[in-house]
Parts: C-alpha cells; structure tokens; sequence
C-alpha cells in the first residue's frame, strides 16, 4: 500500500504555512507586540548612548546626527533587500504573501530614504559647507528614493492586488542594480561623502564609544523596520479582505431581485 | 517579421501615429533652453551636447508609451502575442520599429538643433553618433516599462519613472562620449565602449524581460 498522505516540506514547511493570511496574523498579533518593546528598549538604550557619547575633536555635537543618519541609510538598503526578496518570492516561488510584503515595505523604504536625506543635508551643511552636492553617493541614494517613489506609484495604480504582483516584482528586481551602486559608490568613485568605516574587510575604523550607539542604533532601526513592517503586511491583508467583503456585497446586491433589495 | 516591421511603421507615420510629434517636442524644448538661459553663444554651445542629449531623452521617455498601448487598444496585441513565433523576437521586432518611427527622426533632426545651440560641427556630429547608439537603449529598456504600464491609465508618465533609474547611465555616457569628443583630455573611446555595451545588453535583456511581462498579463 502506498503512503498517500502527503509529506511533509520537512525543513521549509513553516515557510509555507505563513503563505496562509490566517495563520500569518495570528503569527504577527503577538509578534509585532514583542518586536515593538524590543525596539522602544533598544532606540532608548541607543539613543542614551549616543547622546552621551565625547564630542568629536573635528566636528563637535553634530558627529551625533551620525547615529540617526547612518542607521537610517543602511535600513533603506536592508528594505530594498527584503523587497527584492519578496520580487524573488513573488516570480520564483509563487508565495501569496510576498507580494503583500512588496506593497507594504516600499512606503517604509521611502521614508526611511526620505529620512537618511535630510538627516545627511542637515549634518553636511556644518561638515562640509552645503546643503547637498552631486556626488556619487548621495546621487545614487537620492535615485533610490525615485524608484520607491515609483514604485508606491506603480502599485497604487493598479487596482487590483493579484494584478499588480508581477509588475511590480520585475521593476523591484530592475531597481536592485542601484543596491551595490550605493554600498561601493564611495569607493569607485572620487566622492565627498566619506569612504566605508564600519562594513569593511578590514576591523572597523571608528572608535568603540563611537561604534557602539551606532551599532545599537542600527539594530534598533532594523526591530523598528522589521515591527512596521509586519503591521503594513497585516493592514493589507485586512484592505483586502475589504475589498472582496465589499465586491461579494456588491454582487449579492446585484442578484437580489429588484422588489427585495433594500 | 518583416511585415510586423512594415505594419508598425505605416501605423506611426499615419495620422494618429504620433513620430513626428516627437520632433515637434525635440524642437520646443530645444528652443526653451535660449529663454531660460539666454542667448549667450559661448554659453549655449557648452551646454549644447547636453541640452540635445536631454532633450533626445524626455522626446523618447514620452513616445515610448505608444509601444504597446494603440495594440492593445484595437485589440491586436493579444493576437500577436499568442503568435507561435518567440515573444521575445516580436518584442525586439516592435521596439526596432519603434526606434525608427520615433528615435531616428531625432536623430535626423539633430544636426539644425545643433545649429540652433551654436554647436561646432565635431560637437554635432559627436552628439549624432552617441545618440544613434543611446536611443535604441532607451527604447529597449522602455519596453519593459512600456509592458508594465500598458494598461494603466496615465501609464505614460509612470513608465517615464520606472525606468528613469536605468536610463541615467545611458545620459551619463552619451553625454560623456560627446564631451569627450570635442574637450582635449576628456576621452571619447571609453565612454563611447561603453555607451554600445548598455545598448547592447538592454537590446536583450528588454525585450526578454518585456516579453515575458506581456505573455504574464492577463489584459
């Protein structure tokens, strides 16, 4: 007699069971509570050590816009990474939540560029004597914002959700190539924003009081990114439940003859 | 092939075809420039080779939503895409027309907007060159936007901001190129290389990409 239950994915089954929208609310109710404490004790903690950290030598209390710029910029490609990941769930593996990732991360990307912008012109105006300058990197972080912006556009123009997933898959998975664009603009090219110091081959050139609100801060901003996240994921799901809730209704409406409706 | 080549280049010349007014548009912005920069010579002959090659580049971002949309309006794109031939082939096959309906009247255009922005004849013909090697680009990789956005409203405009991102590098060499042809130290050679490699490889990668988008719709 042959076995006709079916095996089980082994390994990857979990990856599967949270493509149904149920079980992943349910994940994402007690987990997005967990993940947003996590992220107050860590932006605290962070945020202590940052503003207690000396004044640098050279540039005074602005060294401490660092510990916002830096972590919001590296968040920004981290959130690209995750779309493109989700493109790549969308075209290869067909997951039916990957797209609902896509949409709600571009709006989180954008902001988070937006952020990494105008934290990074506040501190350039006293470090470097302009408000901003066409160089490599911050040309190329600058086009990364255009592409969530059209992005967001893209999906927002599409009315119907399932339609929308490969288009914006394939454009997500085009934008990537800006990714390692950005990371070694400063190396490629002679730029004036400052060359990589902290993910290098080499030990990292800052000094620990430095490195250590940082890194906090950056961990911070990746529960922070991690818990909004799955609070958009959940948002649309619920949208689109709406959406079929209020099209079934409509068609029920539809069907009902004319001297019964109400 | 050859008669989808014909077909499409009979639609653009004819009256709601649309590839001269892609000249018309070369020619507007071409002439806004002296208004808002005035009409120093010396100035306008520097800025000439870029001012062509943005004006080459926002005239072709703004036909290429004519790639797709007038098939899939009557209908016929659905027809040719459940041709047996490769999607891919049918894709190249539209962009090419594309390009010579709308890209290569440009290119034709170029050498008077030279005259107009006081450009000496090596500068002209340095633009003409890099901008009949960087408008197929642009065409190819507009394909892909073109298939994203083919049944949006207002897709034209959208599309323009999707693939603006892929499209700078194309600028960045051409007018490279260009600038290097007439400045004594700046090089022409690389930039040039270079400008046909992005050419080259979006002459694939676009219509593959493009292709597959439109056999996935399901409009």
């Amino acid at each position: 007699m042959t076995d006709t239950t079916t095996k089980s994915a082994g390994f990857w089954a979990w990856f599967w069971d949270l493509a149904n929208p149920t079980r992943f609310l349910g994940i994402a109710n007690w987990l997005i509570p967990v993940l947003a404490t996590i992220t107050f004790i860590l932006l605290g903690i962070g945020l202590y050590l940052g503003f207690s950290a000396p004044q640098d030598y050279q540039q005074g209390a602005t060294v401490q816009i660092m510990f916002i710029h830096v972590p919001a910029s590296w968040t920004a490609m981290m959130c690209y990474s995750v779309m493109s990941i989700s493109a790549l769930g969308t075209l290869v593996w067909r997951h039916p939540l990957a797209d609902v990732s896509i949409r709600a991360a571009a709006p989180l990307g954008a902001a988070f560029t937006f952020l990494a912008l105008i934290t990074g012109s506040l501190w350039g105006k006293p470090m470097w004597g302009t408000w901003w300058v066409w160089d490599a990197r911050l040309t190329s972080v600058l086009i990364l914002f255009i592409i969530y912006m059209g992005l967001i556009a893209l999906a927002r123009a599409i009315e119907e959700p399932t339609a929308a997933a490969r288009s914006l898959a394939i454009i997500t998975l085009i934008g990537f190539i800006n990714i390692p664009i950005i990371k070694f603009s400063v190396d490629w090219w002679n730029t004036l924003h400052q060359p990589a110091s902290v993910s290098r081959l080499a030990k990292p050139a800052m000094d620990a009081v430095f490195l250590y609100p940082l890194l906090t801060m950056a961990l911070a901003y990746t529960t922070l990114f991690f818990t909004l996240h799955l609070m958009a994921m959940r948002n649309e799901i619920f949208r689109r439940r709406i959406r079929s809730m209020r099209m079934s209704a409509a068609r029920k409406f539809e069907n009902q003859p004319v001297g019964k409706r109400n | 092939m050859i008669s989808l080549l014909l077909r499409d280049m009979k639609l653009a010349f004819r009256v709601g075809g649309g590839a001269l007014t892609g000249i018309l548009f070369f020619l507007v912005v071409v002439t806004i420039v002296p208004f808002a920069v005035g009409p120093d010579l010396n100035l306008l002959s520097k800025i000439g080779p870029a001012i062509l090659w943005i004006a080459a580049l926002l005239a072709s971002l703004l036909g290429l939503d004519r790639l797709f949309q007038q098939d899939r309006e009557d209908g016929s794109l659905d027809v040719i895409i459940i041709q047996p031939r490769s999607i891919t082939a049918i894709v190249f096959i539209k962009c090419l027309s594309h390009w010579l309906a709308n890209g290569l009247p440009l290119i034709i255009a170029t050498p008077i907007f030279g005259l107009f922005m006081n450009m000496e004849p090596l500068a002209i013909g340095a633009v003409l060159v890099t901008l009949l090697i960087g408008t197929p680009a642009i065409t190819f990789i507009g394909a892909v936007g073109a298939a994203v956005t083919v049944s949006l409203p207002r897709g034209g405009l959208l599309l323009a901001v999707l693939i603006l991102p892929l499209v700078i590098p194309v600028l960045i060499f051409g007018v490279s190129a260009s600038y290097g042809a007439i400045q004594d130290p700046a090089p022409f050679t690389s930039p040039f290389l270079i400008l046909c490699a992005l050419t080259l490889f979006f002459s694939v990668l676009g219509p593959i990409t493009a292709g597959w988008m439109l056999s996935q719709s399901t409009d």
